[in-house]
């Protein structure tokens, strides 16, 4: 979109007579649309897909005797655990929350709503070091209930509790702000015309509002298990980097790349990797069919 | 019309108090309460050591390396983040779809995936790297490498807020635009730009709020050499492993004040730009 | 009783959308609530539904058939309530839409299916709906969807149907068609129903009674004859069809109206009262000449003839607009030119002198 570009494009549409195409008001020239779309697919590939790639490459160079070997390893299968263990317990509790966060905003009015919103997504804006830091801050030694915990010998810094509560922090907005807009936008017709006809509060939720926002939930659970799984930042500070007990996936791919370690590294890098790819289809095929049937849903 | 937006509670529907309750609670127990301890455990350092902390020499390289490659991996995605944006939008491509979807995949990577891969490519012995090297660029372990991995984390801020505003221009003022004499460049500088800036300046926005907070890929392509190569966020991390948890705190505290203070300035800058925008209209 | 509301008011923040209401409906009846928008019917219909809470007072009272439901919620009222924008439920097909009140009793008071199958294809039938029971929703027009809508408010057997501007979403044939429809359907089923609308033709033309409201107060309750021909407040008057306004004085047994003096003998007193006369287009008479009989002179602007009335726009020489309806024979005979200058006679006018004390309006017809 450079100026040479396109005051060039004027003299390159004029002279363009061998192609008898219409050149439309709101078209740009032939070439110019290859080359946004050849600047769109050259950038993806340098910083996305051309790493993506390394990650498997890198895992596969001895072989796929060594890929394994990689899984061989308690310390990787602690890392796995401790990481599906930890999504068991962050993803369900923030679907909670924002079940009952989305509930209370869309379907009432009461004063502070717009300062409850911003609350809600305050977690995005900590930084994920930070996110780890507060934490320790409250239950590490020196932290406001450090000694307490210490006297009742419960350790949740430098122990899997803080990598929960950590993971539960910084995936905290992500399905309440999928359903909030999407419950809002519906509005309470529904809901109100289920009560006229007898409907209790209960059966109005699981009969007519949980279908409504069913495939916005899914989107939300998928995007907070992927975050919850690939978190770094904050889990790295509360960990205390203890292999064996306090080591996610992520975790471990560093201390393994830190000791050289590169084919295991990058095997387990990429197990992370399908994980993303995965969550990536299931987002992408949720996404179109909410566009379906709200396409559906928006005819006459 | 009235109702909906006045109304306190409408007796029919119920559990307003129960969900209103537990968000709240939870909210409270899971972020403000330790946010909290954040603020007041800053506030009980004192001003002199806080200060002597967040203005030492290494504090102060690592914000200046931290927010200036943020700044230009910000940049980098702002004007990439256009050009894919507008493809996506008002091109028709086969693989449009594929493309598409493949700009949600930094959101689902670990950060830790991330920066491992760009560093097995762009290390002096992987793909890309090896071509550089003889070029002079060294990308890994350098400030290029910081940018790079930032660029790729901040990559579907700007096209996925762009998407909409692109798709939400009037084809009919690019149209009466035409009409009215303009040349295609000049539609596009005068017409179409403007329309879309404030979003624009949004996934910036957003991409720069990222990109300062990044850690997790950061560190696989840094050599995280103090004064050279040492973000603010690493500097927290080797902090704490030092048991210095109030060198930390104060570290933090100020990190967010400068972020804070720098979404402030561009959230003023896009009102200005969104007002004279309908101005315009 | 069918339904008693007794006053009920109703605020939200700093605006009163319904002062101190009461009102009585007879069981079997059909009552339209006809007002502005913002005038408070919709809050008392969803007050009457129990969606909507009425402000605390000691003596509001909302009964049905003589039983007090103020304290039930709108779960427990059982009142059939029809949305403007149908609030059908997306995710189930017409069939599941119309049977949801009853699948959500509870076991004790559940048909069997059965029965619900019966019942709901009983009222499918009812709405000219059966061939739609496997659609969903988003496959019907808008008047199908609004079918729906009913027949799903009658499931549920309710004590009275409650309808919110049924009509408001759908384009005038429609309406048109489904109003005579509806009207219809009521004759058959004798079900005690509030109908909610801002559109006067549709209250007039199906109701029994309307209830006229405006500014959170009921300004008059009457069968459509009595609230259009014999208005009892001006906003009435104002409200309800097409209607001249002219504002003069009263004063010793005569109204003079601009350049029009009629007879009001129903105030002889000395002093001068400011007067308000209203005169619908039919109201007036359209002739060459003078006559000695009270009129005003008037210049024709423009006539249109396409409908079942010629109309005549006119404008006095202080250049105030007259609408008049002609017949088309009449239109004919006339022969009217525009900008040719004619005599108006009312044959009927009413004029509200403003009660001094209460500031309150007379209205009296003259001739």
């Amino acid at each position: 979109m450079g100026p040479s570009a396109a005051s060039a494009h004027r003299g390159i549409a004029a002279g363009h007579a061998a192609a008898p195409r219409l050149q439309g008001t709101t078209a740009d020239a032939r070439w110019l649309e290859w080359l946004f779309i050849g600047v769109s697919w050259a950038f993806l590939a340098l910083v996305l897909l051309v790493p993506l790639g390394a990650v498997f490459c890198e895992a596969l160079r001895e072989g796929l005797r060594a890929y394994f070997d990689a899984f061989d390893d308690p310390y990787a299968w602690s890392a796995i655990r401790l990481t599906l263990f930890t999504a068991a317990i962050a993803v369900p509790a923030n679907v909670v929350f924002g079940l009952a966060a989305s509930w209370a905003i869309a379907k009432f009015e009461f004063r502070g709503k717009t300062v409850l919103i911003t609350l809600i997504d305050l977690p995005f804006a900590v930084a994920p070091v930070v996110s780890g830091l507060i934490y320790v801050l409250l239950f590490g030694m020196t932290g406001w209930f450090g000694p307490w915990l210490a006297s009742h010998d419960i350790q949740i810094i430098f122990a899997a509790p803080g990598v929960v509560l950590a993971t539960i922090f910084v995936t905290f907005p992500l399905v309440a702000r999928e359903l909030i807009p999407l419950m809002q936008e519906q509005g309470t017709d529904e809901e109100e015309a289920a009560a006229s006809l007898g409907a209790g509060g209960w059966q109005t939720f699981r009969r007519v509002t949980l279908p409504n926002i069913k495939w916005a939930l899914m989107y939300g659970v998928i995007l907070c298990n992927a975050r919850a799984m690939g978190e770094f930042g904050a889990v790295s500070v509360v960990s205390g980097h203890l292999r064996g007990k306090t080591h996610t996936m992520p975790l471990h791919v560093e201390s393994l790349y830190n000791e050289y370690n590169f084919v295991a590294a990058f095997a387990v890098a990429s197990l992370l990797a399908m994980l993303a790819v995965a969550t990536l289809a299931v987002k992408t095929a949720v996404q179109w069919r909410m566009q379906r049937e709200l396409q559906d849903s928006a005819e006459p | 019309m009235f109702r909906r937006t006045a109304s306190t509670s409408a007796r029919a529907l119920p559990g307003f108090g129960l969900t209103l309750g537990y968000t709240v609670l939870y909210l409270s127990l899971i972020v403000l309460l330790p946010l909290s301890a954040l603020l007041l455990r800053a506030g009980g350092l004192g001003w002199d050591q806080f200060w002597e902390t967040v203005t030492h020499p290494r504090v102060v390289a690592s914000y200046r390396l931290t927010f200036g490659t943020s700044l230009a991996a910000a940049t980098i995605n702002a004007v990439f983040g256009l050009v894919v944006a507008w493809t996506l939008v008002r091109l028709r491509f086969p693989g449009r779809r594929l493309l598409d979807a493949l700009i949600d995949l930094p959101f689902a990577m670990p950060t830790a995936v991330s920066g491992i891969a760009l560093a097995a490519v762009y290390s002096p012995h992987g793909w890309l790297g090896q071509v550089l090297e003889p070029l002079g660029v060294k990308v890994v372990y350098t400030p290029i490498g910081i940018m790079l991995a930032l660029t790729l984390i901040g990559l579907p801020f700007v096209v996925r807020t762009l998407q909409p505003a692109i798709a939400d221009l009037e084809r009919e003022t690019e149209e009466a635009a035409a009409s009215l004499g303009a040349s295609r460049w000049q539609t596009h500088r005068r017409v179409i730009f403007p329309s879309i800036l404030p979003a624009l300046m949004t996934g910036f926005a957003l991409a720069l709020a990222r990109a300062i907070g990044e850690y997790g890929s950061v560190i696989f392509v840094s050599s995280n050499l103090p004064m050279k190569t040492e973000i603010a966020s690493l500097l927290i991390v080797s902090k704490l492993d030092q048991y210095d948890v109030g060198g930390a705190t104060a570290i933090a505290v100020m990190m967010l004040f400068i972020s804070f203070g720098m979404l402030l300035v561009i959230n003023g800058l896009q009102r200005l730009a969104s007002r004279r925008y309908r101005e315009a209209l | 009783m069918g339904i008693e509301v007794e006053h009920v008011s109703k605020t939200f923040g700093s605006f009163k959308a319904l002062d101190d209401v009461s009102l009585k409906i007879r069981d079997g009846e059909l009552v339209a609530l006809l007002g502005p928008s913002g005038s408070g019917k919709t809050t008392l219909l969803r007050i009457i539904a129990g969606l909507e809470t009425a402000d605390a007072h000691p003596a509001a009272v909302v009964r049905f058939h003589d039983e007090d439901v103020y304290k039930r919620s709108a779960a427990q009222r059982r009142v059939g309530f029809v949305f403007q924008h149908y609030a059908l439920f997306r995710h189930m097909t017409v069939f599941e839409n119309v049977a949801f009140g009853l699948r959500v009793r509870h076991r004790s008071t559940r048909p069997s299916n059965g029965d619900i199958r019966q019942r709901v294809e009983r009222l499918l039938s009812l709405v000219q709906l059966s061939q739609f029971a496997r659609r969903y929703p988003s496959q019907l027009s808008g008047g199908q969807r609004q079918r729906v809508a009913l027949a799903r408010a009658l499931a549920v057997e309710p004590r009275v149907l409650l309808l919110d501007e049924p009509f408001g979403a759908l384009d005038a044939k429609v309406r048109q068609g489904l109003r005579a429809w509806l009207r219809r359907l009521h004759e058959e089923i004798h079900i005690t129903s509030v109908l909610v609308t801002h559109d006067q033709e549709e209250a007039l033309e199906v109701a029994d009674r309307v209830v006229v409201m405006n500014n959170a107060r009921i300004e008059q309750v009457g069968t459509p004859e009595e609230v259009f021909h014999h208005a009892k407040t001006e906003f009435v008057m104002e409200f309800l069809g097409q209607v001249n306004v002219f504002r003069g004085r009263v004063r010793n047994g005569k109204a003079v109206l601009g350049e029009l003096t009629v007879d009001y003998p129903q105030y002889r007193d000395d002093a001068e009262r400011p007067a308000t006369a209203y005169l619908r287009p039919h109201e007036l008479r359209i002739e060459r000449q003078r006559n000695g009989k009270p009129s005003f002179a008037a210049r024709v602007t423009r006539t249109h003839s396409a409908g079942s009335l010629a109309r005549v726009s006119l404008e006095t020489p202080s250049g105030a607009p007259v609408l008049v309806d002609v017949s088309l024979e009449e239109f004919a005979a006339l022969g009217l030119r525009e900008g040719e200058t004619v005599y108006l006679y009312p044959k009927n006018a009413r004029i509200f002198v403003p009660d001094g004390a209460s500031g309150a309006m007379n209205g009296d017809y003259v001739i």
